[in-house]
C-alpha cells in the first residue's frame, strides 16, 4: 500500500505504462505520456533500457523530459545520435526496436490510430498534425503500447482516417497485409489496461485503476466495452514509483521555465 | 563552390518565384533567419517540403507565399499545432494551400533518394495506412528477388535547400553536429543550397573525422548569422527558447495579432536581430 494516497489518474496511467516496459527493452518513444513513462521506467526497476527517440538518439537518458523529441539534452546524454534517414532505415524498418509507443487523438476497439484529420481528409473539421513517424512504428515495432485518457471524442466506434495500423477489422487482419509484427498489445488508459483479445483482437478490460468502476470505463469509451473475465485492479503507485514521477516533473518544469515536458 | 554572402544576398541569387524549397532542421537548427529574409523578399508561389513544418512555415502560410506543402507532422513541437497552416487548409486563409502527405519514414528515403541521384525511394512502409489512399503520390512496387511488396515514393529534389549549421571554415566547408535531422540528405538532393552559419572559423583541421560535414563544392552559398536558428537552438551555442514556442501558440491563433507581429519582428528587422535574441540563451 502507498501512503502517498491521493495520485491522479494521470499519475496511475504514467505508472501503469512504465511497468509495462523492463530492461532488455528497445523502445521508439514518443512526447507526453509515453516519454513520461519510459523515463520512470529507466529510473525505477529497468536502469538500462533503451529509449530511442524519432530525432535520431538511440539510448538516451535526459535528466528532464524533452518538450520535443528534439531536445538537446537528447543527444546530449545518448549513445550515439544518427541522422533521421538511418533511424527510420536501420533501426526501425530494420527490425531493432521492441515497443513502439503510441498516443492517439481517435483509437478504435482494434488499436487503429488517428492522428491526422477530424472529419474528411479532403474538406477537414478539424486538421491535426498528422503521423510523423506513427505508420511505420505501428508497423515495423515488435509490439505497440497505446496510452491515452479515455473519453468518448477519442474512443469511439469508427476512426475517421487510418493514421497508423492496428489490428485493421480484427482477426488475422495485420498477417493477411503482410504485416509480421505484433502491433498493439497493450493499451493503458487513466482508468483502466486493456490487452486484445487472443482470437477477435479487441481491446478488452483486463484491470482497472484503484476507485474506477465498469461504468465509468463505459461511459468515457465510444464502443461496448468487454471486461474480462478475470478482472483485476491495478496495483496502486507505490511510494517510489510515484516520487520519481514527481521529481521528473518538478525538474522538468523547473528546467522549462514553468512549462511541463508532458 | 561556396560563395560568402550576405543573407539578403544568398536569398535573392538562389530562390525564385515558384521554386520548390526545402527549410529542414529536426526541432535543432531550424533555419528562423533565413526563412525570415525570404517573408521580407516576398517570394511567393513557393512549394515546402519539410518534414515538420513548424514555426517558419506556419508565418510564410501566413504571409501567403506557399501554395503547397509537402511534409509528415504539422505541429508546433512541445506545444500543439499549427494554427496559420490550420486556417489556410481549413478556410484558406489568406490563400488555399495544396498539401501532399507523407509519413517521416516516406520523406527521410525520398531526401536520401534525392541525394543518391534515384528517382524515387523503396522502404517498407504505409502497411494498412490510411495515407495511401488519399496520397496519389504513394505507390507500391514488388521487389524482383522475394516477392515483398514495397511502398515507393518520389525523390525529393528540390530547387534550393536552406539550412542552418555551426561552422563554415573559410573554404566553405560546412558542420553540422547534434541532431544532424535530414539537412545533409536535403543539401545533397537540391540544386542549390543557402547556409546560414553561427560563425566562420579558418579552417576544420582540429575536428573529429567522422563529424558531418558538407564539403564547400556541394554548398551553394553561405551567410554568417549569428543566432540564425532562434527559437529554435544550436547545439554547443545556445538553447532552445521554449516560451518562444508557447507564445506563437497565442500569436498564431488570431490572424490580426499574426499579421502586427510579423510586421514588428520580421519585415521591419534584419537577420542581426537574431544575435540579440539568444542572449542569455547560451548553452
Amino acid at each position: 500500500m502507498t501512503s502517498l494516497s491521493d495520485f491522479t489518474p494521470n499519475e496511475m496511467m504514467t505508472i501503469a505504462a512504465a511497468r509495462a516496459l523492463s530492461n532488455d527493452d528497445v523502445c521508439f518513444v514518443g512526447i507526453g505520456a509515453p516519454s513520461a513513462a519510459c523515463n520512470v521506467a529507466r529510473l525505477t526497476h529497468a536502469p538500462d533500457i533503451t529509449l530511442i527517440y524519432e530525432s535520431g538518439t538511440i539510448g538516451t537518458a535526459p535528466n528532464v523530459l524533452p518538450l520535443s523529441i528534439g531536445d538537446g539534452e537528447l543527444c546530449e546524454t545518448a549513445v550515439t545520435t544518427v541522422s533521421v534517414p538511418e533511424m527510420f532505415r536501420y533501426w526501425l524498418q530494420g527490425g531493432r526496436i521492441s515497443i513502439g509507443f503510441l498516443g492517439a487523438a481517435q483509437l478504435d476497439r482494434f488499436g487503429n490510430i488517428n492522428t491526422t484529420v477530424i472529419g474528411d481528409y479532403h474538406k477537414p473539421k478539424v486538421r491535426l498534425p498528422g503521423g510523423g513517424g506513427a505508420p511505420e512504428i505501428a508497423s515495423s515495432c515488435k509490439e505497440v503500447f497505446i496510452t491515452m485518457k479515455q473519453a468518448t471524442r477519442g474512443m469511439v466506434d469508427k476512426i475517421d482516417f487510418y493514421t497508423s495500423f492496428g489490428h485493421g477489422d480484427g482477426g488475422n487482419h495485420r498477417e493477411r497485409l503482410g504485416i509480421t509484427t505484433k502491433g498493439p498489445t497493450l493499451l493503458i488508459t487513466d482508468l483502466a489496461i486493456w490487452k486484445p483479445d487472443p482470437e477477435t483482437k479487441e481491446f478488452t478490460v483486463v484491470s482497472m485503476h484503484r476507485g474506477v468502476t465498469r461504468d465509468m470505463v463505459q461511459e468515457t469509451c465510444g464502443w461496448t466495452v468487454r471486461f474480462s473475465e478475470r478482472l483485476e485492479e491495478t496495483p496502486p503507485p507505490t511510494d517510489l514509483e510515484l516520487t520519481t514521477l514527481r521529481e521528473l516533473q518538478a525538474r522538468t518544469e523547473k528546467a522549462h521555465g514553468g512549462k511541463k515536458g508532458t | 563552390m561556396a560563395k560568402f554572402q550576405s543573407l539578403k544576398e544568398a536569398v535573392a541569387e538562389n530562390l525564385r518565384e515558384g521554386d520548390t524549397v526545402a527549410f529542414e532542421g529536426f526541432t535543432h537548427l531550424i533555419p528562423h533567419a533565413a526563412a525570415h529574409e525570404v517573408i521580407r523578399q516576398g517570394i511567393r508561389d513557393l512549394t515546402v517540403i519539410r518534414m515538420t513544418p513548424d514555426i517558419v512555415y506556419d508565418q510564410m502560410i501566413g504571409m501567403g507565399l506557399v501554395k503547397k506543402v509537402i511534409f509528415s507532422y504539422a505541429g508546433n513541437p512541445g506545444v500543439g499545432l499549427l494554427r496559420r497552416m490550420r486556417d489556410a487548409i481549413e478556410n484558406a486563409w489568406p490563400r488555399a494551400i495544396e498539401t501532399v502527405e507523407h509519413s517521416h519514414a516516406a520523406m527521410a528515403n525520398a531526401y536520401e533518394a534525392g541525394a543518391a541521384g534515384l528517382p524515387c525511394a523503396v522502404f517498407r512502409g504505409y502497411r494498412g495506412a490510411g495515407l495511401k489512399e488519399v496520397n496519389p503520390a504513394i505507390k507500391s512496387i514488388v521487389c524482383p528477388f522475394t516477392g515483398e511488396e514495397l511502398a515507393a515514393v518520389p525523390a525529393h529534389r528540390p530547387d534550393v535547400a536552406v539550412i542552418h549549421a555551426q561552422k563554415a571554415s573559410r573554404r566553405g566547408d560546412v558542420l553540422v553536429e547534434g541532431i544532424i535531422g535530414v539537412q545533409k540528405e536535403a543539401v545533397l538532393a537540391a540544386k542549390r543550397s543557402v547556409v546560414t552559419v553561427e560563425e566562420i572559423v579558418e579552417d576544420f583541421d582540429d575536428l573529429h573525422p567522422n563529424l558531418c560535414v558538407l564539403p564547400h563544392w556541394t554548398v551553394t552559398s553561405i551567410a554568417q548569422v549569428p543566432g540564425g536558428a532562434h527559437p529554435s537552438y544550436t547545439h554547443g551555442y545556445y538553447d532552445r527558447d521554449n516560451a518562444a514556442y508557447l507564445e506563437w501558440d497565442k500569436i498564431s491563433a488570431d490572424r490580426d495579432l499574426f499579421t502586427a507581429w510579423m510586421k514588428e519582428n520580421v519585415l521591419d528587422q534584419g537577420p542581426e536581430v537574431f544575435a540579440q535574441r539568444v542572449k542569455g540563451l547560451q548553452a
